[in-house]
């Protein structure tokens, strides 16, 4: 198998051929930020939190192959801005308020909040109204603390292969919806997995009748489950 | 089909022509004021008073001068030829019996030695008015379909590339990438299925050059889309219209069906061993659709939304096959490069924009309509040659080029040629082709906002800083507006254009900040005027509102 070295914040690397920056940062202890990457699934390069400045250029390094001759930066002055402000725009786009929410003390939202130092919001709430999903017997979906990162739409069609998840609408009035926009509770596809649910990274997705203490998004269990149908290896 | 029938075709129309036409323009606007009237007004004056000999109405695409119409083309021999503009259905008698002599009393007639005609220069809509785009034979009769017997027998797939890298070309879309590099790229793919694409997707609010051309000549665009499929070694293509434009797609249909019964697309074109086929593909009216990655994905029936790049097109396409994807502006110059040849092409613009562009032109000027120049011409030329200047009473201020991915430039600018790099180094971009000029009147604040409602609205949603950021970006700028903002905000607002243009996925939050930048580069004292504490607390303070 091919390697490549390329050049992480200075010093040299080796990245596999076919990985991408992101994973090659990762195998050299080097962390960006990701909001939309789940491991296992397909990336799309979404919310941008993972740009990385490749040889001058901004690039998302989850979708980025690494090559020969990059010289990648991962913590510059202008991405931590930008990476404040794409949280803060999360953040001011609908409904995060942490102290009611679910998934308070473990949401990915919130600790990257934590992690690049968001102390205020510079932008409007806009805070629209969304709707609440409790018609599933055993989830419940909150669209006021989704922030369209597309994991359970892409955890239910690639991993489980139901696809009941998608997204409609467009720009700022784009949903998640089960089905054609059924309720949850009635989709004739959904197969109850939860995998959506341990995919979600902010209390958007929720096992219903669960303290907020216990509503943790079990991403291990979503690791094994990809690990083992992926490369056959029932063990961690 | 060979090419001897196409030749013994077009000698079969052009002998049928009578000694005097009218052409009466049918392309969409001069049809919205009453076209189709006038011309059956015009048929029956002619068979009424037995002028049939003598005089034909045909039915053609854009005479150019769109905000005069409805125009017809009175063309014989012996006299010269007559463009009567706004003419009503109760004029058509008179015009159809003064046919051949004298121009029609009465009747408001263009001169046609105005700037607004001498200065144009046409490739891409040189039989634009002159051929009839429902009838196959008249486009022969002016030449179409001959470039592609010539590249499919006399020109290997590898010359008909190096023809469009040596000529210049550029795409028309927007980017201006070079044609032949991206021709190139496709043709070193594998072998195997590739296709070619048009992109007629043309959402920018204001520009219709590329509506114009389909409605006008269609058969120019596929057979520029089939030389394309020769050279790159594709078997299928697609063109993507939106749904707003009904004639266009009635017209290319047509054309299609057309072309396919005398066999110049199907198997076998002209009896080479060259099969294509071209298939429409209709959008829904969403801008993002035009970016090319989400046409893809709209062709494919998923949900139009970009992806990230690389791959590109040309490597990674249609179903994960090499694609190629043009503009319908760049397939139309595509004949007549074959036909006169690079170098000819080369001689025409700059020498980093050859060719010409046509150009959509609109706003406070006396002449408004479709305009095809010479790359390299200023844009004074265009604004007060070609477009006549302001209306009595107005000041022109600047020009608005690239729609909501472009900017505006000051009239002091306005020696700048129109070049891709020129109007780039201004912050603004040639785009895809839409030219509005304002005056005095027009508030620039309100034009960034209007713009950035534009994106706000067409945004995809898919990406974080475009999404949520050109929401952001309206509040503020509409906070502007009002004289609602504080100092503070213009910072505010830099800052989140710089972050949205750097961090977005695709060119639609890329560019959507432009028109802000470049309003906030030439006319920044708009801004400040409207900002509270800057010019006096008193008019726009909010409690005065
Ligand atoms: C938001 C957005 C909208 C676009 N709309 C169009 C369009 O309507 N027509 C078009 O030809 N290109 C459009 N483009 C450019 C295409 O992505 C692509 O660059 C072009 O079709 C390539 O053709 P060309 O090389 O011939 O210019 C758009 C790009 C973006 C980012
Ligand atoms: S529901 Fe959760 S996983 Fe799905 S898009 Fe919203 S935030 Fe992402
Ligand atoms: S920049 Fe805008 S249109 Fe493009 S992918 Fe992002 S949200 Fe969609
Ligand atoms: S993690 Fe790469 S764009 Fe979201």
């Amino acid at each position: 198998m091919a390697v490549t070295t390329l050049r992480l914040n200075g010093a040299m690397i080796s990245a596999r051929e076919g990985q991408t920056i992101l994973e090659a940062a990762r195998e050299a202890g080097t962390r960006i930020p990701t909001l939309c990457h789940l491991d296992g699934v397909s990336p799309v390069g979404a919310c941008r939190l993972c740009l990385v400045e490749v040889n001058g250029r901004l690039m998302p390094s989850c979708v980025t192959k690494a090559a020969e001759e990059m010289d990648v930066r991962t913590d510059t002055e202008q991405l931590r801005e930008y990476r404040k402000m794409i949280v803060e725009l999360l953040f001011a786009e609908r409904n995060h308020v942490c102290s009611v929410c679910v998934a308070d003390g473990h949401c990915e939202l919130q600790n990257l909040a934590e992690e690049l130092g968001v102390d205020h919001i510079r932008f409007d709430y806009l805070a629209p109204e969304c709707g609440v999903d409790l018609s599933h017997d055993r989830y419940g979906q909150d669209d006021n603390r989704c922030i369209l990162c597309t994991r359970c739409v892409r955890v239910c069609d690639e991993v489980e292969g139901a696809h009941t998840w998608d997204v409609a609408g467009r720009g700022a009035r784009s949903r998640v919806i089960t089905d054609l926009d059924r309720p949850w509770g009635e989709s004739s596809t959904c197969t109850s997995c939860g995998k959506c649910v341990m995919a979600c990274p902010t209390g958007a997705l929720f096992h219903r009748g669960a303290s907020v203490a216990e509503n943790v998004h079990d991403r291990a269990m979503l690791r094994f489950l990809i690990t083992a149908r992926e490369e056959k290896r029932w063990t961690v | 089909m060979d090419l001897n029938d196409l030749i013994a075709l077009a000698d079969r129309e052009r002998a049928d022509r009578a000694p005097v036409e009218l052409g009466v323009c049918l392309a969409a606007s001069c049809q919205y004021s009453g076209a189709e009237q006038i011309c059956r007004s015009l048929s029956e004056t002619v068979v009424a008073g037995g002028l049939a000999g003598r005089v034909r109405v045909r039915k053609v695409g854009c005479l150019r001068l769109c905000s005069e119409g409805p125009l017809v083309r009175a063309e014989g021999e012996g006299t010269p030829p007559v463009l009567y503009r706004k003419v009503t259905a109760e004029q058509a008698p008179a015009i159809a019996r003064a046919a051949g002599g004298a121009p029609a009393d009465g009747v408001a007639t263009a001169d046609l030695n105005a700037p607004f005609f001498s200065m144009q220069r046409s490739i891409v809509l040189e039989n634009t008015g002159r051929v009839e785009p429902e009838r196959i034979e008249s486009a022969i009769a002016a030449g179409a379909y001959r470039s592609l017997s010539l590249a499919l027998h006399e020109m290997s797939p590898e010359a008909v590339v190096d023809e469009i890298t040596r000529s210049g070309l550029r795409g028309r879309g927007g980017a201006g990438y070079p044609t032949g590099l991206k021709w190139a790229t496709v043709a070193k793919m594998p072998p195997g299925q590739k296709y070619v694409v048009c992109n007629a997707d043309e959402g920018d609010p204001g520009a219709f050059m590329d509506r114009s051309v389909l409605e006008s000549d269609p058969h120019r665009v596929i057979e520029g889309m089939a030389i394309a499929a020769f050279a790159v070694g594709a078997d299928q293509g697609f063109i993507y219209v939106r749904g707003e434009y009904p004639l266009a797609i009635e017209r290319l249909d047509t054309a299609i069906r057309q072309a396919r019964r005398l066999g110049l697309i199907g198997s076998d074109i002209f009896e080479s061993p060259f099969d294509f086929r071209v298939d429409l593909r209709i959008g829904a009216g969403a801008f993002v659709c035009g970016e090319e990655t989400a046409l893809l994905q709209s062709i494919e029936g998923r949900r139009g939304q970009p992806r990230p790049r690389p791959p590109y097109p040309a490597e990674s396409g249609l179903w994960g096959c090499p694609t190629l994807i043009n503009n319908v502006e760049t397939f139309a110059n595509v004949p007549a490069i074959i036909r006169e040849g690079a170098d000819w092409f080369a001689g025409i613009g700059t020498q980093g924009s050859k060719g010409t562009k046509v150009f959509a032109l609109a706003g406070k000027v006396r002449n408004t309509g479709l305009v095809e120049v010479p790359m390299g011409m200023t844009l004074r030329a265009i604004v007060e040659s070609i477009g006549g200047g302001p209306p009595e009473g107005s000041t022109i201020k600047a020009v608005q080029t690239g729609g909501p991915s472009g900017g505006c430039i000051p009239s002091d600018l306005f020696d700048t040629p129109v070049e891709y790099e020129a109007l780039k180094a201004l912050g603004s971009i040639m785009g895809s082709g839409g030219m509005i000029v304002m005056d005095q009147h027009d508030d620039m604040v309100a034009l960034a906002r209007y713009f950035m409602g534009f994106c706000m609205d067409e945004s995809c949603g898919k990406c974080v800083p475009c999404r949520s950021g050109t929401v952001q970006l309206y509040r503020m700028l509409d906070r502007i507006e009002r004289g609602v903002a504080a100092p503070e905000e213009l910072e505010r607002l830099e800052a989140l254009c710089d972050m949205v243009k750097h961090a977005s996925l695709c060119g639609l939050g890329q560019a959507a900040p432009n028109p802000v930048l470049s309003t906030l580069r030439f006319f920044r004292h708009e801004y400040e005027a409207k900002l509270i504490g800057k010019n006096g607390e008193g008019t726009h303070s909010p409690i005065a509102r």
